[in-house]
C-alpha cells in the first residue's frame, strides 16, 4: 500500500487540516439490507453540471434546437452512447455506458435538490447539508445519516484502517462533515490549488488592476503560474487524473475488510459557461474513470457497492452567446455499484418545449434527489425512512424514499 | 474631504492594522479614526508569551550548553571515525545550525515557538493592531537575521520582545539604546568580537576593531546614508563601542548571557562624532553618542521618511514627512506624537490604496480573516515560500518596503497558492460573500464582489476574496 496523508508539502503548510485527519473507530453496519456488508460513496459535482450534456434527451424532439452546436448526436466523429429510446450518454462516459448495459449503473434524470436558486455556494450547501434551505453549515446529511444507522461490532482500537467513514481530498466535503468521526485521505499529490483560479483573477484584474493584471499575465505566460484547463497532470480535484487517483485510493482503503464503508468526494470544474463540449468530455472522462477505478479496486466489494454522483443544480437547457450554458435547475444524477439496479434511467421527463421549461430556461425538476438517496440509504444501508426524513434530510417527509434502486 | 465611516473603518484595519476579522469593521465604524488613535493612545500592545520565550540570558545559557553538547559529540565521532569524518569546524557561536540528530535542535525549538507565539498569539487579540503593525516595523528597521547563526536565530524573538516591543510607543532614544547594547545584535554586526586599538585587550595590535555595527547605525538605524557623517565618525563611534559586549557561558565579566562593558577592550580616551567630543567615561561614552544620534535632525527625517513610506506610499508626499520629522524633533523623539501626527493627516486616509501588503502582512491578514491558527513551521514554509522568512532577510537594511520589492509574478504565484491553501482550510463554514464584505467592508469592488459571487465553489470565492486587489493592497 502506498497510501500518504496528503501531500507533505501541503499538508505541512497549514496544520488545521490535522482535524480533518484523524483516524476514528466508527462501528461497521452490522444488519444492512440483505445481510450484506455495504459500501456507498458519494461524488459531490461542484459547480453544476449539466445533464443535458452528460445524459442528453437525444429522443426529444426540442434537444436540438436547444442546443444546437453544442447537441451531441448518434452519429459523426464523436457518436453518443445509447442507454434507451430516449437517452444517451456522452462519448465519453464508455465505462458508465459498460455498467449501465451490464445492470450495474443507473440514472436518475430531471432531479434537483430542494434548492431553486442559482448560486453555487447556496445551492451545494442544500445539496451537502441536507437541509432544504441554505445557511447549514455544521453537518452534512450523509454524516448525519451514519449516526442513524444500526451499528455493528466494533473495530479493535489501532487497526491499521478503520470502519466508518472516509474523506477524500485536502479537505473533507460538507456532506460528510458532522459529529461522526471522519478519516481523511488525499493523495499525495493532490493540490488544492484550482487550475481555473488564476483565470477568474484575470478578469477580476483586467477589470480592476493594471499592475496585478500584468504581473499574472506574465506568471501564466512563464509558466510560473499554472492556469486553465490544459495544465498537465495538476492531480487535482478538478482533474481527470486527480479523479481518479481520488477515487481509487478511496477504493482500496474500503475494499480492505476493517476499511471505510462510506466515503465522500468532491470533484470540481463543472460550472461551463463556456466552450462546453470539450471541458465536460475531459471531467466526464475523470468521473467515468473514477467510477471504473471503483469497480476495478473495490473487487468482490463492488457488488455491495452504490456509488452516487449529485451536483448542486443544472444548466440553462438553450445554449448561452459562449458555446456553454448557465446556471439552471433540472439535471442527471449517477449511480454505479454492483448493488444498482441498473439498465435504468429514472426520469419524469418533464420535457424541453418553451412551455415545459422551467421560469422558460431551464429543465424542470421532477424527481427530488433526497427521494433517490433516501432509497439508497433505505435499501442498502438499512436506514429508517421516519430518521432519514427528521434528521438526515430535515423536511423532507414528502419526498418519500425511492423504491427499485437496489438489487 | 472626509470620508464615509465604513470606508474608513476599512481603512484603519488595512493600512495602519493587521486586517479585518468578521465584525471588526463594524466594531470601530462609530469613530474609525479615533479607535486608531486611541490604541496609540492607550499603547495597545500584546507581549508575547510562552514557556520558551523566557528572557535573553537564561536563553543564551541554554544555547551555550546545547553548543558545548553538540560539540562534544562532534569529538566523539571524529574519535571514533578520524579516516572518514571531515574535520569538524569548532562549535562556535555563529558557526552553522546544522542539527544534529540527537540533539533537541534549541536555537529552532526556540525560534518556532517565537512565531507560534506571535502568528497564533498577538496577531489575533488587537482590534486593529497598529501596535503589532508598528512592532514588526521597527524589527525590520533594527533587522537581526537568524541565518547568521544559532546565536541570533535562538535571540532573534527576545531581542524583539526586549529591545523593540517595550519602546514601539515610547521614546525612539531608548528603543536604540535597547537594540545596540542586546547580544542579539551585538552577535548580529559582530560588535562583540571589536576591540579598541589601543585597549589591554588588543594583544599589542593583534585584535582590533570591527566597524559594523558603528556604520549600520549611522547608516541604517538613525541618521540615514545620507545623513552627513563620513568614515572617519563611523570609526570614531567604533571606537565609542569597543568593549560592548555579552558575558560568555564562563561569566568572566558578569552573569553569563548578559550585556556586558568590557573595559580592557574598550579603546581609551576621548572620540570626536559630527564635531562633538565625548570623554571617555566607559560605557557611558557610547551612550551619550547614541542620545545625540537619536535626536539628530537627519535621524528625525530619516524616521519621519520610513514610516511615511511604510503606511502611505513609496514616495511619501514631502509636506508629510516634514511634518512627522517635526513631530519627532519637538516632543524629542515621542514616537506615539509622531504616529498621532501620521494619522492625523489627510493623506494617510487616501481612498486609494497604493502599497501592496508585504508577504508578512498578507499573512497576518490571511490568518486574522480565516481565523486559521497553522503550526509554526507551517507559517514559515509560508513566509519563505511567499519570500520574507521572519527575521531573516539577507542584510541588515531589512526587508524592502516598496511595492516594487514585492509586485513580482513569482510572489504572486506564491501568494495565489498561499492564498488557496487558506481557502481551502475554510470552506463550508463561511459564507465567501458575508466574509468579503465582513473583511473589506467599503473596500470591496463591485468587480470582486460579482467575481465572488460567480465563484464555482466556496474555496474558490474565498481565494478570490484573499487575491483580490483591494485585499493584497492597503
Amino acid at each position: 500500500m502506498t497510501y500518504r496523508l496528503a501531500s507533505p508539502s501541503r499538508r505541512g503548510l497549514l496544520g488545521g487540516a490535522g482535524a480533518l485527519f484523524a483516524w476514528n473507530f466508527m462501528p461497521r453496519f452490522a444488519h444492512a439490507a440483505g445481510g450484506r456488508d455495504p459500501r456507498f460513496v458519494v461524488i459531490i459535482l461542484r459547480g453544476a453540471l449539466d445533464g443535458l450534456t452528460a445524459v442528453p434527451p437525444i429522443g426529444d424532439p426540442s434537444y436540438r434546437e436547444l442546443r444546437q452546436s453544442i447537441a451531441l448526436t448518434m452519429d459523426g466523429p464523436h457518436p453518443a452512447l445509447k442507454l434507451d429510446g430516449l437517452f444517451a450518454l456522452d462519448p465519453s462516459m464508455p465505462n458508465f455506458a459498460r455498467l449501465y448495459h451490464a445492470n450495474q449503473a443507473a440514472v436518475v434524470h430531471a432531479c434537483a435538490t430542494a434548492y431553486r436558486d442559482r448560486s453555487h455556494f447556496d445551492g451545494q450547501d442544500v445539496l451537502e447539508s441536507g437541509y432544504p434551505v441554505p445557511g447549514h453549515v455544521e453537518s452534512g446529511w450523509l454524516n448525519r445519516l451514519l449516526l442513524t444507522l444500526p451499528k455493528g461490532e466494533k473495530v479493535p482500537t489501532g487497526a491499521a484502517t478503520s470502519s466508518g467513514a472516509l474523506a477524500v481530498g485536502a479537505n473533507a466535503p460538507l456532506v460528510i462533515r458532522g459529529k461522526a468521526a471522519v478519516l481523511g485521505w488525499a493523495p499525495a499529490t493532490l493540490k488544492p490549488a484550482d487550475g481555473e483560479l488564476p483565470q477568474r483573477l484575470l478578469d477580476l484584474y483586467a477589470h480592476t488592476d493594471p499592475l496585478f493584471s500584468r504581473l499574472l499575465t506574465e506568471g501564466i505566460a512563464t509558466g510560473k503560474i499554472a492556469s486553465g484547463m490544459d495544465v498537465k497532470a495538476r492531480g487535482g480535484p478538478g482533474d481527470p487524473n486527480g479523479m481518479e487517483q481520488m477515487a481509487t485510493g478511496a477504493a482500496r482503503l474500503m475494499a480492505q475488510p476493517d476499511g471505510p464503508r462510506i466515503a465522500a468526494l468532491a470533484f470540481d470544474g463543472w460550472d461551463t459557461h463556456a466552450q462546453e463540449l470539450g471541458r465536460l468530455s475531459r471531467l466526464l472522462t475523470g468521473l467515468d474513470n473514477s467510477f471504473a477505478a471503483f469497480e476495478r479496486e473495490l473487487g468482490p466489494a463492488w457488488k455491495d457497492t452504490v456509488i452516487i454522483a449529485v451536483t448542486e443544480f443544472g444548466r440553462t437547457a438553450r445554449i448561452n452567446g459562449t458555446q456553454g450554458t448557465d446556471h439552471g435547475t433540472g439535471t442527471a444524477m449517477f449511480l454505479a455499484g454492483g448493488a444498482v439496479r441498473g439498465g435504468q434511467v429514472i426520469a419524469d421527463w418533464p420535457g424541453l418545449k418553451q412551455a415545459q421549461l422551467r421560469d422558460g430556461r431551464d429543465l424542470a425538476a421532477t424527481t427530488d434527489m433526497r427521494a433517490v438517496i433516501k432509497g439508497v440509504a433505505v435499501d442498502l444501508l438499512g436506514g429508517s425512512p421516519a430518521l432519514l426524513g427528521r434528521d438526515v434530510f430535515p423536511g423532507s417527509e414528502a419526498a418519500a424514499p425511492m423504491k427499485g434502486l437496489i438489487v | 474631504m472626509t470620508n464615509p465611516a465604513g470606508l474608513d473603518a476599512a481603512l484603519a484595519l488595512s493600512r495602519f492594522g493587521l486586517g479585518a476579522r468578521e465584525g471588526s469593521i463594524a466594531l470601530i465604524s462609530q469613530n474609525p479614526r479615533g479607535a486608531l488613535k486611541d490604541e496609540v493612545t492607550g499603547r495597545v500592545l500584546l507581549t508575547p508569551v510562552g514557556p520558551e520565550l523566557r528572557q535573553t540570558s537564561d536563553l543564551l545559557v541554554e544555547l551555550f550548553a546545547f553548543l558545548k553538547e553538540r560539540k562534544a559529540q562532534r569529538d566523539r565521532q571524529a574519535a571514533v571515525a578520524p579516516a572518514t569524518s571531515p574535520a569538524q569546524p569548532p562549535a562556535m557561536l555563529l558557526g552553522s545550525t546544522q542539527q544534529n540528530p540527537s540533539l533537541p535542535n534549541s536555537p529552532q525549538r526556540v525560534f518556532l515557538a517565537e512565531v507560534d507565539a506571535r502568528f497564533n498569539g498577538t496577531i489575533r487579540e488587537p482590534v486593529i493592531g497598529i501596535g503589532e503593525r508598528l512592532a514588526m516595523f521597527w524589527a525590520n528597521h533594527f533587522a537581526v537575521a537568524v541565518g547568521k547563526g544559532p546565536g541570533v536565530r535562538i535571540l532573534a524573538g527576545a531581542f524583539e520582545r526586549e529591545a523593540i516591543r517595550p519602546h514601539v510607543f515610547g521614546r525612539f532614544e531608548d528603543m536604540l539604546l535597547a537594540v545596540e547594547t542586546h547580544p542579539a545584535m551585538l552577535f548580529f554586526l559582530d560588535n562583540q568580537q571589536s576591540v579598541g586599538p589601543e585597549s589591554k585587550a588588543s594583544g599589542h595590535g593583534k585584535r582590533g576593531l570591527n566597524e559594523n555595527l558603528a556604520r549600520e547605525i549611522m547608516e541604517l538605524h538613525t541618521l540615514g546614508v545620507d545623513g552627513g557623517y563620513t568614515q572617519r565618525d563611523v570609526t570614531s563611534l567604533s571606537r565609542i563601542i569597543t568593549g560592548w559586549t555579552v558575558v560568555g557561558a564562563e561569566g568572566r565579566l558578569g552573569a553569563p548571557g548578559t550585556f556586558a562593558f568590557n573595559r580592557a577592550a574598550h579603546e581609551p580616551g576621548p572620540q570626536t562624532l559630527l564635531g562633538i567630543s565625548y570623554p571617555d567615561d566607559g560605557v557611558g561614552q557610547g551612550r551619550a553618542a547614541l542620545r545625540d544620534l537619536a535626536h539628530h535632525p537627519a535621524t528625525a527625517r530619516h524616521i519621519a521618511f520610513k514610516l511615511a513610506r511604510h503606511f502611505i506610499s513609496d514616495a511619501p508626499p514631502s509636506d508629510l514627512v516634514a511634518s512627522l520629522a517635526t513631530t519627532y524633533t519637538k516632543t524629542r523623539g515621542d514616537l506615539s506624537a509622531v504616529y498621532q501626527t501620521l494619522i492625523g493627516t489627510e493623506t494617510a486616509w487616501s481612498p486609494t490604496l497604493v502599497k501592496i501588503r508585504s508577504p508578512l502582512e498578507y499573512l497576518v491578514a490571511l490568518l486574522r480573516g480565516s481565523g486559521e491558527r497553522p503550526k509554526p513551521s507551517a507559517i514559515m514554509a509560508a513566509l519563505n515560500a511567499m519570500g520574507q522568512p521572519l527575521w531573516n532577510p539577507s542584510g541588515p537594511n531589512g526587508f524592502a518596503d516598496t511595492v516594487d520589492a514585492w509586485a513580482s509574478s513569482e510572489g504572486l504565484a506564491t501568494r495565489i497558492d498561499v492564498a488557496s491553501l487558506v481557502a481551502n482550510q475554510t470552506p463550508g463554514r463561511t459564507d465567501p460573500r458575508r466574509f468579503a464584505t465582513e473583511t473589506l467592508g467599503s473596500l470591496l469592488s463591485p468587480d470582486t464582489q460579482d467575481a465572488i459571487s460567480r465563484a464555482e465553489t466556496k474555496a474558490q470565492a474565498v481565494s478570490i476574496a484573499f487575491l483580490s486587489p483591494e485585499f493584497q493592497r492597503r
